[in-house]
């Protein structure tokens, strides 16, 4: 009997790009808000950021299903954390349970690009990049999705962040101020939705400082 | 075929009250297996589209004054390099470091899982364990995944009663003993410096340069290499990080730039 070929695959990607960026005491998380199926858009006014705890926010790029029900999981163990430790969660930790939740399901993987951003427990910024089965590191910036090849080497251009491997050990988060960090957000995915077709609509931007969370949205290309 | 699920077991309740709360997700510990007529099939697919990072050089050796351990810190999916300071060589617990080739993932959370195991060891035993017991331990989880796909080439470097220790361990369940190893794409480049400059009589800073170089080489001549050089070393104190050199200014370093005369000079033609 020849072999089976499958007719039907578990997994779509629904395109989108995110990008994180870490300052000295606040944390910048953007993505923008097309949702897309092969050549159709699905809609313009998607979110693929969610918070996930007080101080820590994640944007996925990928298959949203696989998004949706990754977000759902993080929430529920965060609610048992929450009710067993009296206290939220911290960023670093939250990092670490996202890397978990994704390797237990390594032989069928969430289709899910993430980016983690926060605050960690001193009040820095700090980005935490993933694969889709739960690799991680911390970083200083980071960019997912399918305008990742666009947007990285810019922010590797603009933001020349020293390799936290280097002894003696240089600090990896930004010297950009917020203002100046959420202008370049807005500058990259601009450039992006220029040139990839399942980058635009809407940027929605996230920042995290001591003060708290806070939205705000860019208009960006619709075609 | 029984699978090794002890990696999986989610922390015990806290106070050991009521756990409904806990019990709904920690049932049975498994992993979630695609409900499919062809594993391999859809494993193939699943890992293209994962992309595990491929494309490496680690090494470690022992000698006279213990085990010295370096990587590289580039990962690349396919052409494209995902990042240049990946952590490839992993702090098991203060005395023992593994390395990481092939999936990343897979690396961190089965070295992260053996963290665990060798500390239930030591409190269950109340003394570390050996390296060649960690090793083991890796191997055996390891073997019993075979053939699903996991990718883990590494090496466990580590200082216990009977002195220095290096073992390779890869995810074909294989478990070598040796003085010297090298692991990955660029290991070919990194064996050849290495081997040549090895005596087992080395002090600890010639030894981190021999390592310095053999990474630096490697580098060098292999595509999916690069980044920043990490050397450790592992004494009967436990591991210190010795060095973290960009390999780019590491080439200047050993090659550098030396002015030369200049034979002609090219003079600016007058406007016309």
């Amino acid at each position: 009997m020849a072999k089976q070929q499958a007719n039907w695959s578990p997994y779509d990607n629904n395109g989108g790009s995110c990008v994180a960026i870490a300052g000295a005491d606040y944390c910048v998380i953007a993505a923008d808000t097309r949702m897309s199926t092969g050549y159709n858009i699905l809609t313009r006014e998607y979110s693929k950021i969610c918070k996930l705890a007080d101080k820590c926010v994640m944007a996925s790029s990928g298959f949203q299903a696989d998004v949706k029900a990754l977000q759902k999981q993080l929430a529920a163990r965060h609610l048992i954390y929450q009710h067993q430790h009296n206290k939220q969660m911290s960023c670093p930790a939250m990092a670490q349970l996202l890397s978990n939740t994704l390797y237990y399901k390594r032989f069928f993987p969430y289709y899910s690009f993430n980016v983690l951003g926060g605050l960690d427990n001193e009040g820095k910024g700090c980005v935490f990049t993933y694969d889709a089965v739960g690799s991680y590191e911390k970083v200083g910036y980071s960019s997912q999705g399918s305008g990742s090849t666009l947007i990285t080497p810019f922010l590797d251009n603009q933001l020349k962040s020293p390799s936290p491997l280097l002894l003696p050990v240089q600090d990896a988060v930004t010297p950009l101020v917020e203002a100046e960090a959420i202008d370049l957000v807005k500058t990259v995915f601009a450039s992006a939705s220029e040139r990839d077709i399942y980058t635009g609509d809407k940027i929605e931007i996230v920042v995290v400082n001591a003060t708290g969370i806070r939205r705000e949205y860019m208009e960006l290309r619709k075609d | 075929m029984k699978l090794d699920t002890s990696g999986l077991e989610s922390a015990a309740p806290v106070w050991g009250a009521p756990s409904e709360l806990v019990d709904g997700f920690s049932a049975a510990p498994s992993f979630e297996v695609p409900n499919t007529t062809d594993f391999d099939g859809f494993q193939k697919e699943a890992i293209q589209m994962v992309k595990p990072a491929k494309g490496t050089t680690t090494l470690a050796f022992i000698f006279k004054e213990g085990v010295m351990v370096a990587a590289d810190s580039r990962a690349s999916m396919g052409g494209y390099i995902s990042s240049q300071s990946v952590k490839k060589i992993i702090e098991i617990n203060p005395y023992m470091l593994g390395t990481m080739a092939g999936g990343a993932a897979d690396c961190q959370f089965w070295h992260r899982n053996l963290g665990i195991k060798c500390r239930l060891h030591e409190l269950a035993n109340k003394r570390r364990i050996s390296v060649t017991g960690a090793s083991k331990l890796l191997a055996n989880i390891l073997y019993s995944y075979r053939g699903m796909g996991l990718s883990v080439g590494t090496m466990i470097a580590g200082w216990d009663e009977t002195g220095p220790g290096l073992y390779y361990v890869d995810s074909e369940g294989g478990r070598l003993k040796g003085m010297r190893f090298s692991v990955g794409s660029g290991s070919p480049y990194a064996y050849g410096v290495l081997d040549n400059g090895y005596r087992y009589d080395m002090s600890v800073k010639e030894a981190a340069e021999l390592a310095r170089r053999s990474i630096y080489h490697a580098t060098f001549r292999d595509g999916a290499s690069g980044g920043v050089a990490s050397v450790y070393y592992v004494g009967p104190n436990g591991w210190k990080k010795l060095s973290g050199d960009d390999v780019g200014e590491l080439h200047y370093n050993y090659y550098p730039v030396m002015p030369s005369t200049v034979e002609q000079e090219m003079v600016e033609v007058a406007g016309a």
